[in-house]
């Protein structure tokens, strides 16, 4: 055993790369549940933006423009979404379950020809000071434009929905559909964009994988990661920034792992292979003291009779 | 009882009937356990499978059904294809070692191909690759290569596949380079790329700077581009995409050969049940070509070893050899029998840790 | 303008023809993707839904899709229960797992013993496997008040974990030369789920599953519980005046959904499948989250539900290997039968009217 050879600062600059795509994901599903709306298609979303996105990557030699596409991709799937839970009235749950199967089906149709394919890089941002600084600069100041868009979405998501008239308006629709109905605001309306922000949110959290992470597309490649971030903003309860500190845990207990093993910890492989999901599952228990409650309309579905 | 029997016999004949329809063409079914697309495993098996179609043309139909499941999903997927009148199958995954037993006993006249598998029958061989000679030949590549002298290894499952690679490439690495260190970092997955990934960058990060890999994703190869002074190898295909570095060379599945031997056999009409382990000799186990970045002298060296591996004068794991607590394995000059090869679940000495069970 | 207007009742007569409405819908769709692939489309469908029912060799096909559907019905019952009571279990993949593995553990530690006590005691265990597991995120519900959709889905992945070391330590076949997975249990008669008739796919999983819609039918109908559970969903605030103790709901609907799926589990480890290996799981317990809002939480619908699930599988990988499509083609065109059963459910609920209200 040799834990000395596990180097903190690359741990964390490592698990940040780890936790971008959940955050993503996240943050986007965050904004659809406090308008109420349950959208279990996370993963169909996030594999769709992660060909559409290596596809237009590939195509155009551009990275960026392969990250609007595929935001532009999870939106488009989300639609599929919206047309079944707002205008047909469908069982929301079943809805995103079916949207899930659709989209790993589609991405592996798109993607057949992309297989073995290697897409273009996207350049890590370098400040000519900042990164070379011991400590911070590897955590703070080497890492891909991304990332920071990521963090910078968490940082204004949270101040929207806290400071905001939007914000406001977007949780009276979660927690009482009937009341802000009555008041005037366009329930369906604020839904459907809420919907559409969480779809290119996953799209965006695909294409990291796949265009950044790993990067490379195999069919299924997203590998779950879709339902780890519904799972985060369950954890994070419904707080943008608690959904942050998760997905670091989430990603740091993973890396954290696979540093353990390569230390030569004498801890039997598979339960450290469990151990993030049994942190989780542990952190979730203590945060379930605070009381901060699911939007109350959450999954419900909104008809405008009078 | 009565009914079964009643039925496989209907089944039988039904199965004679279409195969004799289709006399002039011989029908060739593959069962896949991941997607074409998985771009390692199951794409390398679907590549002999084209094969196949480029070598015999209109004289053979193949068939396949991808994403099959271990269990009776695999075994229905075999039943349809013998029913539909398919002369051979072959079954690409372990996890069909007993469907593929039950569903010959009732199809006696259709040959079945298992691969990796230990069980045969009259109409049932078994086939699988020594990749084990391939691990010897990037072990000495990575020895030479590394600066830290500490290896990193991605293992998926430990079982005795990926454990024999692990012995074969540590030993012929330690042979070259006596400071060397392996640390091995098992996924249990077969299939995750974002792990894959992590457990590259883990490996990186605590001082490896040559990477194997016994998982099929290329995201290793990118950890290792990204890092800039790293050393990989391809697994399963070529990756020659991240040559001539980080990737310097490559173990590749080449399954062409022996599916195009086994289909002609069916047509002549030679086919018989046979237990195949083929290495780099046959030609199922490829070396990538080895790139530039690697010395002149040692890719000579490397390349000696691929030859004396594959004319047989020289056995990957030969004598003097110890296990992992120090007993003796094998004597001077003395060469590993298949059977402990093929069930392999002990380090050999030198090696840290212990296997996870 | 369109507009929907809420009917007081359901209609019977749309709740009955939308499924078929959608399976046609799912069949022109369905067809222009396969043509678009190039593929003969009538051929195609006619493949999926025609081939494993009336084809050549429906003889076979036919006992499948019980095997095949059996589990999905046994777990998607369990899950209805707790689904109209608004708990959500999504955490059936895991508990089916540990089923399949504390009911095999059992059978293997008897082995060879050849008893005819061997077989209901790993019934017994695989129940309370799943059972068990279910109680995790059940008693951190009631106590802790943590929410049962994550824990339950966390739990999936530590099953997952487990198997495989199980597979590859503890119940590793001692005489598969170092290979990883069970001994079969196929070959231990004591311990195997066989063919109660063979060649029929009759097997123990398919009774239990039947008996599994009955007893759903029977406690939701006739039953104080089942009227609970309903309550409970359509009104949780009126149904605590009525006197339901959330508590014993919940753990009881975990609970019953928990042993469902361990039985679920036990039964096909035992009987289909046989080994317990690393990749014994295919995903049942997800696809029957599907399976119970197809059948729109209705015992029977369930059943039907499950049947043509079952049959889409079977179909599509027979059209897989007779025409050459994708098994991705095969699962979006899963994903559009999804789709327009949903899409079409609108119609059971509401009126469509044209014009403009009456009432603005």
């Amino acid at each position: 055993m040799d834990l000395s050879a596990i180097n903190p600062v690359l741990l964390i600059a490592s698990l940040m790369v780890a936790a971008t795509p959940i955050l993503l994901a996240a943050i986007g599903e965050l904004v659809v549940e406090k308008a109420g709306v349950l959208n279990l298609g996370v993963e169909g979303m996030m594999i769709i933006g992660a060909i559409a996105g290596f596809a237009t990557a590939v195509e155009s030699g551009s990275p960026t423009l392969g990250f609007v596409v595929a935001a532009a991709a999870g939106a488009a799937l989300s639609l599929l979404f919206v047309f079944l839970t707002q205008v047909v009235l469908a069982n929301q749950v079943a809805s995103g379950l079916a949207l899930t199967l659709f989209g790993l089906g589609l991405s592996a149709l798109l993607g057949q020809s992309y297989v073995g394919v290697r897409p273009p890089e996207m350049a890590q941002i370098q400040l000519p000071v900042l990164s070379d600084l011991p400590f911070v600069g590897p955590i703070l100041f080497s890492h891909d434009p991304v990332l920071y868009f990521g963090i910078a979405l968490t940082a204004a998501v949270g101040a929207m929905l806290k400071f905001t008239r939007g914000g406001l308006i977007l949780r009276a629709v979660g927690e009482n559909h009937d009341a802000a109905h009555a008041l005037g605001y366009k329930v369906v309306r604020i839904r459907i964009l809420a919907i559409l922000f969480g779809g290119a949110c996953a799209g965006l959290g695909g294409a990291y994988i796949s265009l950044i992470r790993v990067p490379q597309w195999t069919e299924g490649m997203t590998a779950g990661i879709g339902w780890i971030a519904l799972a985060l903003v369950v954890f994070a309860s419904w707080k943008p920034w608690r959904a942050l500190l998760g997905a670091y845990l989430f990603g740091g207990v993973t890396v954290m792992q696979l540093n353990l093993q390569a230390a030569g910890v004498a801890i039997p492989v598979e339960y450290l292979a469990m151990s993030p999901y049994l942190i989780t599952i542990l952190v979730l228990v203590i945060l379930s003291a605070d009381k901060s409650r699911a939007p109350a309309a959450l999954g419900r579905i909104f008809h405008a009779s009078r | 009882m009565k009914l079964k029997s009643l039925l496989a016999t209907a089944a039988m004949t039904l199965g004679l009937a279409t195969t004799g329809y289709a006399e002039d063409k011989t029908k060739v079914g593959f069962v896949y356990v991941g997607p074409v697309g998985d771009g390692g495993w199951t794409y390398e098996h679907d590549q002999g499978r084209k094969a196949v179609v480029a070598e015999f043309g209109d004289k053979v139909e193949t068939v396949y059904v991808e994403n099959v499941a271990e269990g009776p999903d695999s075994e229905r997927v075999m039943t349809q294809m013998a029913l539909d009148g398919a002369d051979l199958i072959f079954t690409t995954s372990f996890g069909y070692m007993d469907p593929t037993i039950n569903v010959a006993k009732k199809f006696p006249n259709v040959k079945f191909e298992h691969a990796t598998g230990y069980k045969r029958a009259d109409n049932v061989s078994t086939y699988s690759a020594r990749f084990y000679e391939g691990r010897a030949v990037q072990g000495t590549i990575a020895g030479h290569m590394t600066k830290t002298n500490t290896i990193g290894y991605i293992g998926s499952f430990p079982i005795p596949e990926v454990i024999r690679g692990i012995n074969s490439a540590y030993i012929h690495a330690k042979k070259v380079n006596p400071d060397v260190e392996f640390k091995i970092v098992w996924a249990f997955t077969w299939f995750d790329p974002a792990k894959e990934a992590d457990a590259a960058k883990v490996l990186i990060e605590q001082g490896a700077d040559v990477i194997l890999q016994h998982t099929d994703s290329t995201a290793p190869q990118a950890a290792a581009q990204a890092a800039g002074n790293v050393v990989t190898f391809g697994q399963a295909s070529d990756m020659a995409e991240y040559g001539p570095f980080p990737r310097v060379s490559s173990i590749i599945d080449d399954w062409a050969p022996y599916y195009i031997a086994r289909t002609q056999a069916v047509i002549d009409g030679t086919w018989s049940s046979v237990d195949t382990w083929d290495g780099i000799g046959a030609g199922m186990v490829g070396i990538g070509e080895i790139s530039d970045a690697v010395p002149a002298d040692v890719k000579a060296e490397a390349l000696a070893l691929k030859e004396a591996l594959a004319s047989g004068e020289y056995h990957a794991f030969t004598g003097p050899l110890n296990k992992q607590d120090g007993s003796a394995w094998l004597a001077d000059g003395e060469t590993a029998d298949d059977g402990t090869l093929a069930g392999m679940t002990f380090y050999v000495e030198g090696l840290d840790g212990d296997i996870p069970q | 303008m369109i507009r929907l207007e809420k009917r007081q009742q359901p209609s019977r007569a749309w709740s009955l023809a939308t499924p078929l409405v959608a399976v046609m819908a799912t069949m022109v769709m369905g067809g222009l993707l396969f043509a678009a692939l190039g593929k003969p489309p009538i051929e195609a469908i006619r493949t999926i839904f025609w081939e494993p029912l009336f084809g050549e060799f429906s003889f076979y096909y036919r006992p499948q899709l019980l095997i095949k559907g059996a589990p999905l019905v046994l777990i998607a019952i369990g899950l209805s229960l707790g689904f109209k009571a608004g708990i959500w279990n999504i955490g059936a993949e895991g508990q089916y797992i540990i089923g399949a593995l504390s009911g095999a553990g059992v059978g293997l530690a008897f082995y060879p013993l050849e008893a005819w006590y061997v077989f209901p005691l790993m019934v017994l265990v695989g129940a309370l496997g799943g059972w068990l597991w279910a109680m995790i995120p059940a008693v951190l519900k009631t106590k802790f008040d943590t929410n049962e959709i994550l824990v339950s889905l966390m739990l999936v992945y530590v099953a997952e974990q487990l198997l495989a070391s199980m597979s590859l330590g503890l119940l590793k076949n001692p005489q598969g030369y170092g290979f990883p997975g069970s001994r079969n249990l196929q070959q231990y008669d004591s311990a195997h789920n066989a063919e109660l008739i063979a060649g029929t796919g009759l097997h123990l999983g398919v009774v239990a599953a039947l008996i599994a819609v009955i007893f759903a039918y029977i406690l939701l109908n006739r039953h104080m519980l089942g009227f609970h559970i309903r309550l409970t969903g359509q009104a949780p605030r009126a149904a605590r005046f009525a006197g339901v103790n959330p508590t014993r709901l919940v753990l009881f609907c975990l609970g019953m959904s928990g042993a469902l799926a361990g039985l679920a589990g036990l039964f096909e480890v035992s009987g289909p499948a046989g080994v317990v290996s690393i990749d014994f799981n295919v995903g049942y317990g997800f696809t029957a989250i599907i399976v119970a809002f197809l059948g729109r939480l209705h015992p029977v619908g369930i059943l039907l539900a499950g049947a043509l699930m079952a049959l889409t599988y079977i179909g599509g990988d027979i059209a897989q290997s007779k025409l050459g499509l994708p098994s991705a083609a095969i699962q979006v065109f899963q994903g559009m039968l999804l789709f327009f059963l949903l899409a079409f459910d609108l119609l059971t609920n509401f009126r469509i009217r044209f014009g403009t209200p009456e009432t603005a």
